[in-house]
């Protein structure tokens, strides 16, 4: 028998094969990598990561001045993808289920619009979308007096002010000082938009798997449950949804790990998130290889970290069989 | 009563609070409309896209070579037109009958749009004409196909499709120049032949690749599969716009001085090899939709391993991976934006080139709607375009047809 025909030798061949090809292809681009790294005197080092950035961040939860290291300005920018992503996790999947329960209204107007909305926001590029709320919607706000006021809550273009405990624990709202918002707690223009244009995408494709995981519970559960007299909202709360939670929480996980990784758009609309701080870091540095190494491995953490909790909670909605 | 009647009362008003709720809806819908009408008919300047609709077509091509670009347009509406024509003339049922393509609805509404589209956006009156001619050459050869192709010899008709690669490499010759045609640059190309440029070469290259990852994810050899694992991961883990990063700045790191390729092609090898490791998750799931005993009973039939795949698995595993592959390649069509935020000049960075001209300052929300527009339409095309593939590849509409 000739060894191409040997189904025993044939597995072997074939994987050293394609070892030797990809281990090839590696020492090529590596040997490529120090050589060329060498002669620009970039080689590999962490060293820079200690020295002074020199540049600052608009707006932090984690204190920084351009005086202190580049990893405590890499570190803010994590900070301010973290909470844009905590923020945009909590309102899509809000948002989403709204209108994944919405497309079984009884009422066929809401049922239209709701099927108008997904094909809208689904057909558009998400970067077009956040150009638009931050240059088209937000930058066109009215400030001073003419501001968008609700109660505790004023839109501006400087911002977003809301109502927080104040010195010695007042409650305060937004006030004005010479024609200028202040309040205790402020959001900027570019964190909303941003925050809002996740929202709204994440929602469409979240309301999608929301209809899915309701269209796969039996019918006989609806008519099951309205025969016992439930109204229409109480069978889906109470019957529905538990039932449909199981097909659902896979689907969110994905629209989460895109919705995490559609985060670094920010630097879009001049949003100081991790990428966005990264950029800058490599424009100073020259440092492509450790930027790039960084961010990748911080993406895939975040990544990680979301797939290891929806798990935790996938384990806890499926139901456990008899 | 009138069933039209019913069936609003039914939808709208068929319980108190659904009543209320949608006069709501109707208040909101109609004054929300209104204030976007007044809008876009009173307050809009349109100028802008009037202005540069050049520039938002091309980018910066050099204007003595466009007639190249005429050319290449008219021969995809030759394609286009022979190709309608031959499905046209080879019809089949779908499940519930209907014969597809059917009717001659598609191609009044396609002659009544490019009838009135060029002259509503206010286009050149040269430009109109060519569009108009152009829209006349479909409608004819489609006719002619139809009328035509099923006489021509079985041989040649099974030469026709291999005319769509031919196709491709000489709009590339055309686009780029060779030959003894002038070189144009590819930091020349941009606006809309950028984007479809970019997600038409990445559609064509992903899709083989994204199929042998599939197939290595499935794989019995440990090697194979744990490398196709590790790719696909990897690339799904991180965000597009750091993978163009990557490709920007170590590229040129990675490769032997000078042989980093151009910066356009830099991006469009990166969303290739993105875009790969998603279509291969889809067509995994098509293949995992594809019964054990399909490649058994190839092999028992003496066909090998390759044979049992390429003719017995793949047809059916791909046309079940259909609808999720289309619907990467709408995402693609989509990253496509990310590029102007690497400097690249495709539709949305010269949308920023265009704002940033002090004639048309502040023409965001007209920019931004126009380009909105024009993506929904693409995406949208795809989508229909990939329901109606469905219904053609459908195995109980062909059983019923032949």
């Amino acid at each position: 028998m000739p060894w191409w025909r040997n189904r025993v030798v044939l597995p072997w061949v074939i994987q050293a094969a394609v070892a030797l090809t990809v281990l090839v292809l590696i020492a090529f681009l590596l040997g490529n990598l120090i050589r060329n790294l060498t002669a620009a005197g970039l080689l590999l080092s962490w060293n820079w990561l200690g020295q002074p950035a020199g540049f600052d961040i608009a707006e932090t939860l984690l204190p920084f001045d351009a005086s202190q290291p580049y990893w405590r300005g890499l570190a803010a920018g994590l900070v301010n993808t973290l909470r844009v992503v905590l923020a945009g996790l909590v309102g899509s999947t809000l948002l989403g289920t709204l209108l994944g329960m919405a497309s079984f209204s009884s009422n066929g107007l809401l049922r239209g619009l709701t099927r108008a909305y997904v094909e809208i926001v689904r057909n558009i590029p998400l970067l077009l979308q956040l150009v638009f709320w931050y240059f088209v919607v937000f930058l066109s706000l009215p400030n001073g007096t003419a501001a968008i006021q609700l109660p505790g809550v004023v839109l501006a273009k400087s911002g977003l002010y809301l109502a927080w405990f104040g010195e010695g624990l007042r409650w305060l709202g937004p006030y004005l000082v010479n024609g200028v918002w202040q309040a205790p707690l402020r959001l900027s223009v570019e964190f909303g938009a941003l925050l809002t244009g996740l929202v709204a995408y994440s929602a469409a494709f979240i309301a999608e798997v929301v209809r899915g995981g309701i269209a796969a519970v039996a019918k006989g559960q609806w008519e099951a449950a309205s025969s016992l007299g439930l109204s229409w909202f109480q069978t889906l709360r109470q019957v529905v949804l538990p039932q449909a939670l199981r097909v659902i929480v896979p689907g969110l996980n994905t629209q989460y790990i895109s919705l995490a990784k559609n985060s670094a758009l920010a630097v879009a609309v001049g949003y100081t998130d991790l990428y966005s701080v990264a950029e800058t870091t490599l424009n100073q540095t020259g440092r492509a290889v450790e930027v790039v190494l960084l961010l990748l491995a911080a993406y895939l953490v975040l990544d990680l970290f979301i797939s290891l909790v929806m798990n935790g909670l996938n384990r806890l909605v499926q139901i456990r069989e008899r | 009563m009138n069933p039209l009647l019913r069936r609003l009362r039914q939808d709208l008003f068929a319980t108190p609070a659904d009543s209320l709720l949608s006069i709501a809806l109707l208040a909101i819908l109609a004054s929300g409309s209104t204030a976007f009408l007044h809008w876009a008919f009173s307050r809009a300047q349109w100028a802008v896209i009037q202005a540069n609709s050049t520039l938002f077509a091309l980018g910066r091509y050099p204007i003595e070579q466009q007639w190249r670009l005429w050319l290449l347009t008219a021969l995809l509406a030759a394609a286009a037109g022979i190709g309608w024509g031959m499905l046209r003339s080879h019809p089949r049922t779908d499940r519930s009958g209907r014969l597809w393509p059917a009717n001659d609805r598609i191609a009044a509404l396609l002659l009544l749009l490019s009838l009135a589209l060029p002259w509503a956006l206010g286009l050149a009156l040269p430009i109109q004409l060519r569009w108009w001619a152009l829209s006349g050459l479909l409608l004819l050869l489609r006719w002619l196909a139809g009328r035509f192709g099923p006489g021509l010899p079985p041989a040649l008709k099974r030469l026709l499709p291999l005319g769509l690669p031919l196709l491709y490499l000489i709009g590339m010759l055309l686009i780029g120049g060779g030959l003894g045609l002038a070189p144009v640059p590819p930091s020349e190309w941009g606006g809309l032949l950028l984007t479809l440029l970019q997600a038409s070469f990445a559609i064509l290259l992903c899709f083989p690749l994204g199929v042998l990852l599939a197939l290595g994810r499935r794989s019995d050899l440990p090697l194979l599969r744990w490398g196709s694992v590790i790719y696909i991961e990897f690339i799904r883990g991180a965000p597009l716009i750091t993978l163009l990063f990557l490709g920007q700045n170590m590229l040129g790191f990675l490769l032997p001085g000078g042989m980093a390729p151009e910066r356009v092609w830099r991006a469009a090898w990166v969303l290739t090899l993105f875009a790969a490791a998603y279509l291969a998750e889809a067509v995994r799931s098509g293949l995992a939709a594809v019964p054990r005993g399909q490649v058994e009973a190839a092999r028992s039939l003496g066909l090998s391993l390759p044979q049992a795949f390429s003719t017995v698995v793949l047809p059916q595993a791909l046309r079940v991976a259909l609808p999720s592959m289309v619907g990467q390649f709408i995402s693609l069509l989509q990253d496509t934006t990310l590029l102007s935020l690497i400097g690249l000049m495709e539709l949305l960075g010269t949308a920023r080139t265009v704002m940033a001209n002090p004639a048309f300052l502040g023409k965001n929300a007209e920019v931004y709607l126009t380009l909105a527009v024009l993506f929904w339409c693409c995406c949208a095309a795809l989508g229909l375009g990939s329901r109606a593939l469905e219904r053609r590849l459908d195995p109980a509409a062909v059983v019923r047809s032949g």
